[in-house]
């Protein structure tokens, strides 16, 4: 499945490599980086693809999110779909 | 690919502006369950539901996770259960066993112990309505609805005069709880087959075996959006049709998706904006923000008018089918600015029962005197049913005539249902109407052929 990983939050040090070292131990491949400091807040969205990824997406999704409480930010994973449904004609 | 803010637009929509799905509902025919007997339907009722809808609660949440978008009720409707059980009656035992499937799979509603009786009731459809005060009040989650006219039928005031008597007999049947049955009770005029929203949800006979219909919602999102706008009335109608169709397509997603996982053919997603007790999560709140002081004043109706066009001009588009009821829902009990204004006074049934003339759906959750006379209830549907049928739409009452409580008083059902002031009702008496029975002809404009 290919999905959005999104990271919001106070910028810092690390975060896209803490992030895509996460996504590495997941077994989930990084196609794409969009990122960019909104008023301060480090904004960043990753279009990934869960195919060879083993844990079931629940799962993922926890893990991510555990990983944005440990460093401060916050971190998702949905389904690319659902923005391209809401968002694009 | 996707750009940042419209990653951050659908999830600021979620975290504050209570987006949600408010329901993925499988209809199931049960036509194939009719046996010799109650107890053999029974028994193949409870199977069936189960083998089909064992998984949707299951693949309601596994989608809900993958969109990160809340998928808040899970629920059944099932074919007509008058329709079943004409043969061997019995009805009381096939709600049983609805409700023990509702709870083995985990949903919290079941819709179709239905009548639809709209142009004349057969013995065993008499008998059917007659046994919905026990079977409403030896169930849970079992909800139940009877069509007592049409635009095409015209009214049937011997069951509206019946139903009266109905909503009654269930708010004292169920009298240890607030009268709760009368919750889960819908007497409507121009049913439609494919609703997946409680208490009125069935399964129309004209439908296909396994169906899933989605019940969008979002009122905090509209509210939000028109929070920006400055501009005219046309400029608000063009901000709650962009957010109607987003809104929308998340339901076409969901819909499609369930469908796809549950083996089950697409139906309809319904184009409603569904409030819940929750703040910011209010109907009445938009109708607010559009200029009004409360809801309830002079204006309300023009502004809810202009609420559930533009949620369908920007729903329609949104989705391959529409459906089931599509239009702003009112339900006092369920809506905290509806609450608020039928408590201060500035919301009366009068000015709701105007409302319900151009939205969806009728006097929806609405707590009146438990010595409410039931001739008054019946004339209440009979008002009603009139709106639907001359309008060519759907209305429906949903009244809690709540034992021993009396204006000022406040019932509270819990959870979803809300909670509800008991609000005047005129007692001057329509008996004499009422008892004339009959059938009130359909309007001549129902004569399209």
């Amino acid at each position: 499945m290919r999905a959005i990983v999104s990271v919001f939050g106070t910028d810092q040090k690390g975060i896209i490599a803490k992030v895509s070292g996460k996504l590495y131990e997941l077994g989930i491949n990084v196609e794409d980086i969009s990122q960019t400091i909104m008023q301060k807040y480090f904004s960043m969205i990753m279009l990934v693809d869960t195919t060879d990824c083993v844990k079931k997406f629940a799962e993922v999704a926890d893990v991510l999110s555990d990983l944005g409480k440990e460093i401060g930010v916050e971190i998702r994973i949905q389904t690319e779909d659902i923005f391209r449904t809401m968002h694009r004609i | 690919m996707i750009s940042i803010n419209e990653v951050l637009e659908t999830n600021r929509m979620v975290d504050s502006q209570h987006l949600d799905v408010r329901t993925i509902t499988m209809g199931i025919s049960l036509l194939d369950c009719i046996g010799e007997t109650a107890e053999v339907t029974a028994r193949r009722v409870y199977d069936k539901v189960v083998d089909k809808a064992g998984r949707l609660v299951e693949v309601g949440e596994e989608i809900a996770h993958e969109t990160g978008i809340p998928i808040v009720n899970k629920r059944v409707s099932v074919t007509p259960v008058s329709i079943i059980t004409a043969h061997t009656g019995g009805a009381v035992l096939i709600a049983k066993a609805l409700d023990r499937a509702a709870k083995d799979i985990g949903v919290d509603f079941i819709g179709g112990y239905t009548a639809l009786v709209q142009k004349g009731m057969t013995s065993y459809e008499e008998d059917f309505i007659r046994s919905i005060p026990e079977a409403l009040a030896c169930t849970d989650r079992v909800c139940s609805s009877v069509n007592v006219g049409s635009t095409k039928a015209g009214i049937n005031m011997d069951a509206v005069a019946l139903m009266g008597k109905i909503v009654k007999e269930t708010a004292y049947a169920t009298r240890d709880n607030g009268s709760i049955g009368c919750a889960k009770l819908v007497v409507f005029a121009n049913a439609v087959e494919d609703n997946p929203f409680m208490a009125g949800a069935f399964h129309g006979v004209g439908e296909k075996d396994v169906v899933i219909n989605v019940g969008v919602s979002g009122p905090g999102v509209v509210k939000a959006a028109l929070e920006r706008v400055r501009g005219d009335l046309t400029e608000v109608a063009e901000t709650v049709k962009k957010v109607a169709y987003k809104i929308t397509r998340v339901g076409q997603y969901v819909a499609q998706e369930a469908s796809r996982r549950l083996n089950a053919n697409f139906g309809i997603v319904d184009l409603s904006l569904a409030p819940t007790p929750t703040m910011g999560d209010s109907v009445a709140h938009i109708l607010e923000e559009m200029g009004l002081e409360s809801v309830g004043a002079c204006g309300t109706t023009a502004c809810l008018a202009l609420l559930n066009d533009a949620v369908k001009k920007g729903g329609i588009m949104a989705t391959s089918h529409v459906g089931g009821l599509s239009g702003a829902f009112i339900p006092v009990s369920e809506d905290v600015g509806m609450i608020d204004a039928a408590k201060s006074g500035a919301l009366r049934i009068e000015k709701l029962e105007a409302m319900t003339a151009i939205c969806s759906v009728g006097l929806d959750m609405i707590a009146v005197p438990g010595d409410t006379k039931e001739e008054v209830i019946s004339a209440l549907i009979a008002d009603e049913a009139a709106i639907g049928v001359v309008n060519n739409k759907t209305t429906a009452v949903r009244v809690i005539p709540v034992y021993g409580k009396s204006v000022g008083d406040e019932v509270s059902f819990g959870g979803l249902l809300g909670t509800a002031p008991v609000m005047p009702l005129s007692t001057v008496s329509p008996a004499r109407f009422i008892q004339r029975g009959g059938r009130i002809p359909a309007p001549v404009w129902a004569n399209k052929n």
